[in-house]
C-alpha cells in the first residue's frame, strides 16, 4: 500500500484495508488543514516531501506499531501537493481485536509520523503571502507569493 | 585512491535559498557527512545560508555528522520536519 498520495485521501479505503471480522476495534485519525490562529487565515497548505524516504520511514513506523501491538493492523497515508482548508493531509487507520491496542497504535503512528516523516509545508494565507511552517509551530521563513 | 562522489538533495526552504534541488559533490575518500555539509555551504552560491548542522539523511536513513560517506551515496539535507 502506498504511503503517499497527491489526490484527496479516502478514509473509507484506509479503513477497509485494516478491517476484518477478527478485529472489533477500529480507529481513524485525520489531520486536516486548519485555519490557523496566528498570522492570518490559511487557505491551503502546499506539502512537499522526500518521497522515497517518506515511503520507507512510514513503512517502518507502521511495522513498529504492528509489532508492538500484535494483532493490530495499520494503514496510513500522507497527502502531498496543495491541500485546501478542511481537507485531510494525513490519515491513520487501525484495527485490533480490542480498543486499547487500536487506540494506542494509532496514537503511536501519528506521533512518530510528526517526528520522523521528511515532509515540509508552506502555508498560503488569504492575502497571498506564504510561509514555511515547522512542527514546533514556528514560521520558518517567508517565501515568495504562490504562482 | 580516488574520492567519493555524492549526490546531494535539497528540499523545501533549503532548495529555495540555494535555488536548486540537487548538487553533485566530489569529496576526499575519507569524507564524512559534516564534510559534505561544509562543502555545500562553501561551494554552492547561497550555501552559506544553510545551517552548519542540519538534519541529514544518507540513502534514506538519518545520519550523524561523523558518519562516513561512500561513493554513490545520496545525501539529503532535511529542513525542520513538518509532516502531518
Amino acid at each position: 500500500m502506498a504511503f503517499l498520495t497527491r489526490a484527496p485521501i479516502r478514509p473509507d479505503e484506509l479503513l477497509a484495508a485494516v478491517q476484518s471480522p477478527e478485529r472489533g476495534a477500529n480507529t481513524l485519525f485525520l489531520g486536516t488543514v486548519r485555519r490557523g490562529p496566528d498570522d492570518g487565515p490559511v487557505v491551503r497548505i502546499e506539502y512537499t516531501a522526500y518521497d522515497a524516504m517518506l515511503e520507507s520511514e512510514f513503512a517502518a513506523i507502521v511495522t513498529e506499531a504492528e509489532t508492538r501491538w500484535p494483532g493490530t493492523r495499520v494503514a496510513a497515508v500522507h497527502r502531498l501537493g496543495d491541500v485546501p482548508l478542511g481537507e485531510a493531509s494525513i490519515a491513520v487507520a487501525t484495527a485490533a481485536p480490542h480498543r486499547t491496542a487500536a487506540l494506542d497504535a494509532g496514537r503511536y503512528v501519528i506521533e512518530q509520523a510528526k517526528q520522523r516523516l521528511p515532509v515540509w509545508k508552506r502555508e498560503i494565507l488569504a492575502d497571498g503571502s506564504a510561509a514555511w511552517r515547522d512542527n514546533a509551530g514556528g514560521r520558518v521563513a517567508s517565501g515568495p507569493p504562490p504562482r | 585512491m580516488s574520492g567519493v562522489r555524492v549526490r546531494c538533495r535539497l528540499f523545501a526552504r533549503y532548495a529555495e535559498v540555494v535555488g536548486r534541488e540537487e548538487v553533485v559533490l566530489e569529496l576526499p575518500p575519507d569524507a564524512v557527512v559534516a564534510d559534505a555539509v561544509a562543502a555545500l555551504r562553501a561551494r554552492v552560491p547561497g550555501g552559506e545560508l544553510l545551517p552548519a548542522r542540519p538534519l541529514v539523511a544518507v540513502n534514506l536513513q538519518q545520519v550523524l555528522p561523523g558518519d562516513r560517506l561512500h561513493d554513490g551515496d545520496e545525501l539529503a539535507l532535511l529542513p525542520p520536519l513538518a509532516g502531518g
